[in-house]
Formats: C-alpha cells, sequence, structure tokens
C-alpha cells in the first residue's frame, strides 16, 4: 500500500502540472477565437481571467501534495477520531 | 492532539446542547445573508449594475464569483488567525456582526439611478466583507462546538453546525417567496428585495445576544492558561511541513470532492431544473425546500454514524454514489420537463399574438403558446420579436422564455431526485468538521481547518453552477444548437473522482486512527 501512495505521488505532480497546462491553452484559444470573431470577448476573457489565478496556485498544491505523496510524507498518516 | 472527553465529562447535555444552540444559530444566519445574495443576484444586477456598462458588468461578476466565494479563503486565513490568537467566541463574535452589518447595509445601498457608479462599487466592497466573514465563521463555530463535544460523539454534535448551511439556504428561499407573495412581484422586484436584506438585522442582534452570554472554548481556556498558545498561527499551519501536508490531504482528498458533491445537490440541481429544464420559479423552489427539510435530519444521522464507523467511509461512500448516479439522476430529471417527449393534448392548445407600437415607431410582437400535455405537464413559450423603424440599424435578437409546470407526479419525483443529491450531501457534509478538528492540534486549528475548508467549498464547490453552465452554453455548436444538457456534469464528477482515489489512498480509515498529544 505504501508503494502505491508513492507511485501515485507522479500522478498527483503531472495532473497539477497538465491543468495549468491546459488551462493556459484553453484560454489562449477562446479568448483568440473570441476577439477574432468579436463575440462575447468581455465573458470569455473575464471567465479565464478568474479561473486562472484561482486554480494555478491550487494546482501547484496539487503538485506539493503529489511531491510529498512520492517521498513517503503520507505513508502512515494517523489522526484523532472519536 | 488533545482528547475532549477528560475535559467535558461533567458537560451536562442541557449545557452542551446550548453550547450548539448558540453556534448553530449564528451560523445558519451567516448562511442565511450569504445566500439572499445569490438568490436576488438577477435583481441586484438590475438595479446597481447596468447591462450596457462594461465596468458595471465586470464588478457584477466580481461580487458574484470573486467576492462571494474566492474571497473566503482569505476571511479564513484572517479569522481563523485571530481565533487561533485571541480565542474562539470572540473572534465568530466578529465575523457575525460583520456580516450581519454588511448585509444590512446591501438593503440600504441606493441604486445606480440615484448614485451612479458609486451604487456598485459599494455593493462591491459590502459583498467582499460578507465572503470575509463567512470565511471566518465557519471554522470558529465547528471548532467551538467540536472543543466542547465529548471526543467520542463529536461526529454527532458537530453535524448540528453542518445543518446550518443547509437550513440558511432553506430560510432565505422562504424569506424570499413569503415577501414575494406578500408584496407582488413588481414590488418585489421594485423595493421588496431589500426586505430580507433589513430582516438579518433583527436575526443578528438576537444570535449576538445569544453568543455574548457563551464562554470560551474550554481546550483553548486550557492552552491560553498553559501559556501554549500559537504566537503565530499562519506560519505553524503552512509553513510546517508536518502541518502543511495535513491541510493539503484534507483539501485534495476530502474536502474538494465534498465542495463539489454539496454545490451540485444543492445548487446546481436548482440551475439545472430552472434554467435547462425551464420548470417554473416557485414550483423549483417548493421542491427544493421539501426535499430540504425532508433530508436535514440525515446530518445528524451520518454525523452520529461517522463516530462509529468512521468518519472515511461514509465521506467518500457519498462521493462515490454521486459520481456514479449524477448522470442518470440528471437524465431522468430532464426527461421529466422534456415536453417535445410528451403526447400534446392538441384541443388545449392556444396561441396568441399582440402587437404594440412604441413612441420611437419600433413594433414589438408577442407570441404566446400555451399547451396541456396527457401526463399532466403544461407548458407557456413566450417570444418577443421587436421590428424597427429604422430598417438601416441590425434588428435585435427575438427572445424567448420557456415555462414548464411539472404535473403532480412529476413534481414528486423530481423532489425525490433533489432529496437523493442533497442525501449524498449529508453523507459527505456531515462528518467533514469532525474530520478536519481532528486533523489538526488545539493551538493553530482554527488556521488550518478553515483554509481546505473554504477552498473546498468556496472554490471547488462555489464555482461548480458557473463552470458546469460554461460548459453548456460551450457545448452549442451549429450542429447542435441546443447542447449537451449533462456536460456541465462532467465537473463535479471528475473533480469528485480524483478526490475519492486520493481520500481512498491516503486516509486514515478509523480503525488506523490513535489518540495524539498536543
Amino acid at each position: 500500500m505504501d508503494s502505491l501512495k508513492r507511485i501515485s505521488g507522479f500522478l498527483w505532480i503531472a495532473l497539477g502540472l497538465a491543468v495549468v497546462y491546459l488551462m493556459m491553452q484553453q484560454a489562449g484559444v477562446e479568448i483568440a477565437a473570441a476577439v477574432k470573431n468579436n463575440k462575447a470577448v468581455l465573458d470569455t476573457q473575464m471567465f479565464w481571467y478568474i479561473i486562472i489565478p484561482i486554480f494555478t496556485p491550487i494546482m501547484l498544491g496539487l503538485c506539493l501534495f503529489g511531491w510529498y505523496a512520492w517521498k513517503g510524507e503520507y505513508d502512515h498518516v494517523v489522526i484523532e477520531e472519536g | 492532539m488533545q482528547t475532549s472527553t477528560a475535559n467535558h465529562e461533567n458537560m451536562s447535555a442541557k449545557g452542551l446542547m446550548q453550547v450548539i444552540t448558540a453556534s448553530s444559530v449564528g451560523t445558519l444566519i451567516e448562511w442565511y445573508d450569504f445566500y439572499i445574495y445569490g438568490a436576488m443576484a438577477p435583481i441586484i444586477a438590475t438595479q446597481f449594475f447596468p447591462s450596457g456598462n462594461p465596468t458595471a458588468a465586470f464588478l457584477a461578476a466580481l461580487a458574484t464569483f470573486a467576492a462571494g466565494f474566492v474571497i473566503r479563503p482569505f476571511g479564513a486565513l484572517v479569522f481563523g488567525r485571530l481565533g487561533d490568537l485571541i480565542g474562539r467566541k470572540y473572534t465568530f463574535l466578529l465575523t457575525l456582526v460583520l456580516m450581519g452589518l454588511s448585509t444590512f447595509a446591501i438593503g440600504l445601498v441606493p441604486g445606480y439611478a440615484s448614485i451612479g457608479m458609486g451604487a456598485p462599487a459599494l455593493i462591491l466592497t459590502l459583498r467582499l466583507i460578507q465572503g470575509l466573514a463567512l470565511g471566518g465563521e465557519y471554522g470558529g463555530a465547528a471548532t467551538y462546538v467540536a472543543e466542547h463535544a465529548p471526543s467520542n460523539r463529536r461526529g454527532y454534535y458537530t453535524a448540528f453546525i453542518q445543518t446550518t448551511a443547509t437550513l440558511g439556504f432553506f430560510l432565505s428561499l422562504g424569506v424570499i417567496l413569503t415577501t414575494r407573495k406578500t408584496v407582488g412581484v413588481d414590488a418585489f422586484n421594485a423595493w421588496g428585495w431589500r426586505v430580507p436584506f433589513i430582516v438579518s438585522a433583527f436575526l443578528i442582534a438576537i444570535s449576538v445576544y445569544i453568543r455574548l452570554r457563551m464562554a470560551e472554548s474550554p481546550l483553548f481556556s486550557k492552552i491560553k492558561k498553559e501559556g501554549k498558545i500559537s504566537k503565530n498561527p499562519l506560519k505553524e499551519s503552512f509553513a510546517n511541513k508536518g502541518n502543511l501536508k495535513m491541510v493539503l490531504l484534507a483539501l485534495f482528498g476530502a474536502v474538494m470532492g465534498q465542495g463539489v458533491v454539496w454545490y451540485t445537490g444543492q445548487f446546481y440541481a436548482q440551475t439545472f431544473i430552472e434554467r435547462t429544464c425551464g420548470v417554473e420559479f416557485e414550483q423549483t423552489r417548493y421542491l427544493l425546500c421539501i426535499a430540504i427539510l425532508l433530508v436535514t435530519p440525515f446530518f445528524l444521522v451520518f454525523g452520529a454514524w461517522s463516530d462509529r464507523i468512521g468518519r472515511k467511509t461514509i465521506m467518500l461512500g457519498g462521493m462515490l454514489l454521486a459520481i456514479l448516479t449524477y448522470r442518470p439522476i440528471y437524465q431522468t430529471m430532464y426527461s421529466l420537463a422534456n415536453t417535445k417527449a410528451k403526447t400534446e393534448i392538441a384541443e388545449r392548445t392556444a396561441v396568441n399574438m399582440t402587437a404594440a407600437l412604441d413612441a420611437k415607431g419600433d413594433s414589438l410582437y408577442t407570441t404566446t403558446t400555451v399547451k396541456a400535455f396527457t401526463d399532466g405537464t403544461s407548458f407557456k413559450l413566450v417570444e418577443k420579436k421587436t421590428v424597427l423603424a429604422d430598417k438601416t440599424k441590425p434588428a435585435p435578437k427575438p427572445e424567448s422564455v420557456k415555462t414548464v409546470w411539472l404535473s403532480a407526479t412529476n413534481f414528486w419525483i423530481m423532489m425525490l431526485l433533489v432529496f437523493i443529491q442533497i442525501l449524498y450531501v449529508t453523507m459527505v457534509y456531515g462528518p467533514i468538521a469532525a474530520f478536519l478538528v481532528e486533523l489538526f492540534p488545539t493551538r493553530i486549528r482554527y488556521t488550518s481547518m478553515s483554509l481546505p475548508y473554504h477552498i473546498g467549498n468556496g472554490i471547488f464547490g462555489g464555482l461548480t453552477p458557473f463552470i458546469a453552465t460554461r460548459l453548456f452554453d460551450a457545448s452549442k455548436t451549429t450542429t447542435n444548437p441546443t447542447g449537451d444538457p449533462y456536460v456541465g456534469l462532467w465537473y463535479p464528477i471528475v473533480i469528485g473522482a480524483v478526490c475519492f482515489v486520493i481520500g481512498l489512498l491516503y486516509l486514515p480509515s478509523k480503525k488506523d486512527s490513535v489518540s495524539q498529544e498536543d
């Protein structure tokens, strides 16, 4: 189980980076298309200007979580439960 | 981490219920204050954010999304730190007063027509204060109750705090519907919408009175007496690897999925029924109110059950059920209101056309079509087309509004489907306060648990209707102009699935749990 936790750490790092990359790429495509067609430019820009600054740090947090998992920080998690 | 059993052996059940009531009433009112803005966003938009003004439109979006949801984690940091430094009681008293004053003030702000751009700027500022206050409230109330409760019943007692978000939503729907019925739709849109905001002042006054009579949390008092209070809760919470890894685990292994399940069941369901299915305004709210009332006791059921079988099993169970059943549930909801698949009673179809000429010479043609169907469903379509007197100008886009009234049977089936979704909410949300409290030590608990809670709920959860609606709009193409009504569900399904896998792998089960000391 511990090895599965550690190996999965790579998956969370990759997922975090992939989401950031895909958000940036999609924002570029959609904003360019909106400007080109002069259609819903403000709405499109506003959506991505809200989404990217919010989700980028959170996805970097997911990468950090993956890093800790890979380093074995979650091998023996214990919490007090009633 | 300290077990609270020893500290509370002598606390009577009556005393504990007083603590829970005092905490819950205030938190419920804070949720009420927060939701009435969201419920009245379309009216507020017309009063304060004129559609022709791009700056005002930008402020409107900020007020709805950024201030409403994104600011909450900042409130968690500001008030969480205060709560760990000066105590739980005075901090969540402060958040309550801030929330109450800002809500009351929203009800008094003059419209854009009276004071221009000052109106949207004031509304945005007050909404920011609301978001900050809510960010500080929940962690305080959950921590306060948990620190009074015996550790073997912490899930049950903190579940009372968990009911407040849903009951606050119910209260906001109730006050809005009652005011609208009492003053009439036109008066409500003109001035009546201010009433629920002003009512908040009375509710807050009662709650402040109750909270002022409460004592500080015994665990916090104890560590304060022993001089063990954190000197820098933010640093200890987020610059200490041992604690930061637990913050990340709480966020990605539990709260992220809980947030999307909550906001899908309680809010996206409403958006879907009203906008995608076209079900009438009051019918939508009545079925939501009934479902919420019936399902609320299950917060306590699952909270208590989590004390026996563990938080992880129940939370992940709810998440898995949601992931697996969202699509069939929403397909059934859509089919209940889909008039294209129903048999029309031709002799009851009525079409009414009117034409009107305005002062500029433009003609407005309105066509109203009313239909009835064999299963008891009825339908009204209002189409408006404007023909401009000045033919050189581009013709405005025709508008059409579809309204569906569900038959009695379909109403109850729709209610049942909403009930099931909110039942999932009670599974994931009922035990989460106890779960978060148990992850962190007393001296930095308020700060540490508030941040993942508000990122998970405010951002992942709160943006669910926004992102799901956006996905739905993006699915409309020239080959499929109506779009895919279920595409928005991919957001909660994917987020929920990732959280489920992380939780399953990394969260300890009850048998692995041990008592820890601070």
